[in-house]
């Protein structure tokens, strides 16, 4: 199988699908590799260092077209590299599916079988394909370094013989992957960092990220099944607008993330946020391109309005690291569709049927959904539309009611132990159902490498019931009690000995 | 001579040292700690037992004691690390022998006869339940020793009807119980003697049922029923020591069975009833294509010069052929080579809970590198050789992807998404779970036959 990678003809793509690393790891999935020659120059791979990862250099785009079976992309193709493509390739690379119907047609007219990589579905197996993911964590990181760049002051607070600096404050609107990895990456900064998001659900994510979770008194949740969010109601857009808007005054640096497939970009931050901003101030709109989160941001470009907030409309895509990620996932994806040996185009697989948007001159787009909610489950009560809400209640009722019969039978059982047994017995009955508990609570702590002490020493202690024999013995050898006691002692002992001797030689042979 | 009050106290206090020794092994630093508490409470428990009032006959104590300790040191210096699961199994026997005669001596004890009403009913049915459980243990768990030791077939021994035959004794059990509650002075004696007989049979037909695979979970189910024996044995002595201990060392066990059941993916009670070691009959399991590659030590050791991290998985096999030492000097030699070498665990690997884990640290293998299936899972994607030692159901792909196979749904070790695996057996046999194992036909696993000590020795001899 041969596996081909042009040189990106987008302008400002500066990324490349396959780096040395890769390319390594394609040959070792038994791919062989041909990369047009500076295909990676912007994102600084040279020629030379992809020749000694083993990849074969060709000279043009027709070449590589011409000899690969499996062509490796960033972005779409277009109509003239469509044209140099041949029939039954197979093709992975960005397609933005939903708004490229003509580019579909046309692959599937030249009967390309396309996978499209922002279409992988985002379930767990599939994370470490999804570029959605990886491309969002860049720009996480990249978007605070921008802020932090445009930025006048420190983003970590300091107390220095010249004075006293306080730490700035972040604003991250959506908490998607990208909304994360800023936070992780302001947080690590030294910033103050909030953050907001309509899904409750990744309250529990921003929290464990260092980040302070904003929310508005509106019980609304933004959640789908799709795992993005989706558009508000007005009541609460109005809510967000305010804590916005007081938000503004205060924070020094905004990062929006917010996007939704398919659609332009929801409009969060209006001229007035921008205006009660503090001279000085900046806001990073990871959304430019989709048209941006803020009203007055430009797409590709940094600008200072009039009241000295810089808006920066225009990321670095820090190429050589995207490059690297991305061709990670191509990666990832060809393993799973079974490297060079057993490449195979499984329609059975969940991954390969959603993302493959071309097969065999048809167009299968859009793919059936597929729910993904990682805490759905997890989640009873966080109800993720009105069916879900009648359901979760009814299992989390039935749970009540079950742990209510639990109880009540239990409650009823020991009733009637206490009617007929005596005051002695319900003492010590007391003591052994509390060491059960105890024993439960105490056990589960043990570690697993030690569980072969554990059941010698288990053993060691099960010989107290020599004190059964030891109450037992009698003085005369005659009372067949004390044959019995005698016998119990002998075996109980052993045990005991035994029992701890052997543990004790076990522990001390575990070491560092 | 220790007033009541006194030894309750005693009692209470060797009580809370028991739960600190167990606790202790909640980490290897702390747990040889937790053995020194659990030595300093049996002494004071039996220290002021025996000085207690109500204790004779103290030299019959003394001898008893005096040679059991021999014994025991005896027993316990001499036992091989490779061997543990018979001398857990035989002490477990102890217990429930010791339970057994505690019973009998308990319904002679002419205080007994002093009772009246319900106490006197309680009492014996305490004295009932206790022999029950004691006899169970009892034949039970020699029945394992056997089992482990090679003297009895270890393979499952199934015959019709025996959940009905099982179910009888039992209902015969319980009606010889009323009428022994209900008999006056020791005239029950020979309903007991009945009883005990039956609930020996049952132990032993329950063992007898369970398959070598198993034997993990019924060495830990018998850790629990000498546990609830010795609880029993506290209620009819009306003693709170042994209630605590016994309820302590039952959970224990309980717990024990749980974890290797979850690790098996089988319900507790499919082991207990099942025979699982023998469903080859179900075996519509998929048709394995492809063939099998056979390989040389010179070639593995080429492959281990050539590969940057090991990660050996060690089963059974390795146990059997107490191959633990040259495997330690095998993962010397390579990590002088600047190899990264670890070892997987699987829960159920050997015939004991964390087996495994004893024979590599008796072998000197440090802890550090011996990680357990969920922290190392991951990592076989990213290892370029994997050396399963004698091990064959706990590296079985068809526990993941054949949900025909018996096995299916069973955590296993992932080794097949290594590079390279090399699966070191003595045969082609399928193992206890008797289903054939797929990964021998991947063509990224070469097998190497032979014994696995013999086996891991030419490889370091090959290394040099």
């Amino acid at each position: 199988m041969k596996v081909g990678i042009p040189k990106e003809i987008v302008d400002n793509e500066n990324r490349v699908a396959a780096t040395p690393k890769t390319v390594k790891r394609l040959i070792k999935q038994g791919f062989e590799v041909f990369i047009e020659t500076k295909a990676g120059e912007n994102a600084q791979y040279s020629d030379e260092s992809f020749q000694s990862a083993g990849a074969h250099i060709l000279t043009s785009a027709q070449e590589i077209y011409s000899t690969a079976d499996i062509i490796l992309k960033v972005q779409a193709v277009s109509s003239e590299e469509i044209n140099m493509m041949q029939e039954e390739q197979v093709m992975l690379s960005y397609l933005n599916p939903a708004q490229n119907g003509d580019l579909l047609q046309q692959l599937a007219n030249k009967r390309i079988n396309a996978i499209a990589m922002d279409a992988i579905p985002r379930i767990s197996r599939a994370q470490k394909m999804d570029v959605l993911s990886s491309m969002a964590n860049i720009a996480g990181y990249r978007s605070v370094i921008e802020g932090a760049n445009y930025f006048g002051r420190f983003l970590n607070g300091q107390i220095t013989a010249a004075g006293k600096v306080d730490p700035a404050k972040v604003l991250v609107i959506g908490a998607g992957v990208a909304g994360l990895a800023a936070i992780g990456t302001a947080k690590s900064l030294g910033a103050i960092v909030r953050a907001f998001d309509t899904r409750m659900e990744v309250a529990e994510q921003i929290n464990s990220m260092g980040a302070e979770f904003l929310t508005v008194d509106i019980d609304e949740d933004g959640s789908t099944d799709s795992g993005y969010s989706k558009v508000m109601s007005q009541a609460f857009i109005d809510a967000e607008m305010a804590l916005f808007k007081e938000q503004a005054k205060e924070v020094d640096i905004i990062i929006t993330t917010a996007q939704i497939p398919g659609r332009s970009a929801p409009k969060l931050i209006l001229d007035y946020h921008v205006a009660a901003m503090k001279p000085g101030s900046v806001i990073v709109d990871l959304a430019a391109s989709s048209g941006g989160n803020c009203s007055l941001t430009r797409n590709n470009e940094v600008y200072t309005t009039d009241n000295g907030v810089t808006i920066v409309g225009k990321i670095d895509q820090l190429p050589a690291q995207a490059s690297q990620l991305y061709g990670n996932n191509l990666c990832h994806l060809l393993d799973d569709m079974g490297k060079a040996e057993h490449f195979k185009i499984d329609l059975e697989d969940d991954v390969v049927k959603r993302a493959m948007v071309c097969r065999n001159g048809e167009i299968h787009w859009p793919p059936e959904p597929l729910p993904v909610s990682p805490t759905k489950t997890k989640n009873d009560t966080q109800a993720l539309d009105e069916n879900a809400a009648s359901t979760a209640t009814t299992s989390a009722m039935s749970k009540g009611v079950r742990m209510f019969i639990t109880l009540g039978i239990i409650a009823a059982l020991l009733y009637l132990i206490g009617l007929v047994a005596p005051t002695e017995f319900m003492g010590h009955f007391t003591v052994f159902v509390l060491s059960v508990f105890i024993g439960w609570q105490v056990i589960w702590n043990v570690s697993h490498s030690l569980h072969t002490p554990l059941m010698a020493v288990t053993n060691a202690i099960s010989g107290i019931i020599i004190i059964g024999g030891l109450l037992q013995t009698r003085n005369s050898l005659s009372d067949p009690m004390t044959i019995l006691a005698f016998i119990a002692i002998f075996v109980a002992s052993i045990n005991i000995v035994g029992g701890f001797f052997v543990t004790h030689r076990m522990l001390k042979m575990f070491r560092k | 001579m220790i007033s009541t009050q006194i030894q309750t106290a005693a009692y209470l206090f060797a009580g809370i040292l028991f739960i600190l020794s167990l606790g202790g092994l909640s980490s290897q630093e702390s747990a040889k700690r937790g053995v020194l508490y659990g030595i300093i409470g049996m002494i004071i428990a039996i220290v002021t037992t025996v000085l207690g009032a109500q204790v004779e006959g103290h030299i019959y104590i003394v001898i008893a004691i005096a040679l059991a300790s021999i014994i025991g040191i005896f027993l316990a210096r001499r036992v091989e690390m490779t061997s543990m699961p018979q001398l857990v199994a035989i002490l477990h026997s102890f217990v429930g022998l010791a339970a057994v005669l505690v019973g009998f001596g308990s319904y002679l004890d002419p205080h007994t006869a002093t009772l009246t009403g319900a106490a006197h009913s309680i009492h014996l049915i305490e004295v009932y339940i206790g022999v029950f459980i004691g006899a169970i243990t009892f034949t039970g768990s020699v029945v394992a020793w056997g089992k482990l030791e090679g003297k009895i077939r270890s393979k499952a021994l199934l015959y019709p009807g025996r959940h009905v035959i099982n179910i009888i004794l039992v209902i015969i059990c319980i009606v010889l119980g009323v009428l022994f509650a209900s008999a006056p002075g020791t005239e029950g004696m020979i309903h007991l003697y009945i009883m005990t007989a039956i609930a020996s049979f049952i132990g032993v037909m329950l063992v007898m049922a369970i398959g070598g695979a198993d034997m993990p979970v019924v060495v830990s189910m018998l850790n629990s029923y000498s546990g609830w024996a010795a609880a029993a044995a506290g209620f009819m002595l009306g003693n709170d020591l042994l209630i605590i201990t016994g309820a302590l060392v039952g959970s224990s066990g309980a717990i024990l069975s749980i974890i290797m059941c979850k690790a098996m993916n089988r319900s507790f009670l499919s082991v207990i009833f099942g025979g699982f070691g023998n469903t080859t009959a179900s075996g519509s399991a998929k048709e394995i294509t492809g063939e099998v590659t056979a390989s040389n030590h010179a070639e593995v050791a080429q492959l281990l010069k050539d590969a940057k991290s090991v990660i050996i998985v060690p089963g059974y096999g390795m146990a059997v052929a107490k191959a633990q030492y040259p495997v330690h000097e095998l993962v010397q030699k390579l990590t002088e080579k600047g190899k990264t070498v670890r070892f997987g665990i699987h829960p159920v690997a050997g015939r004991l809970p964390g087996h495994m884990n004893v024979l590599l640290a008796e072998a000197n293998v440090s802890y550090d590198i011996v990680l357990e299936m969920d922290e190392i899972n991951e990592d076989f994607s990213e290892t370029d050789l994997v050396l399963v030692i004698g091990a064959n159901d706990i590296v079985n792909p068809s526990a993941k992807d054949d949900s025909s196979s018996p096995i299916y749904g069973m955590p296993v070790l992932e080794v097949w998404n290594a590079n390279k695996t090399i699966v070191m057996k003595r045969s082609m046999a399928s193992g206890y779970a008797g289903v054939q194992n797929p990964l021998f036909f991947h063509d990224n696993t070469d097998m190497l036959y032979g014994d696995a000590k013999d086996s891991v020795q030419k490889l370091n001899a090959q290394l040099q």
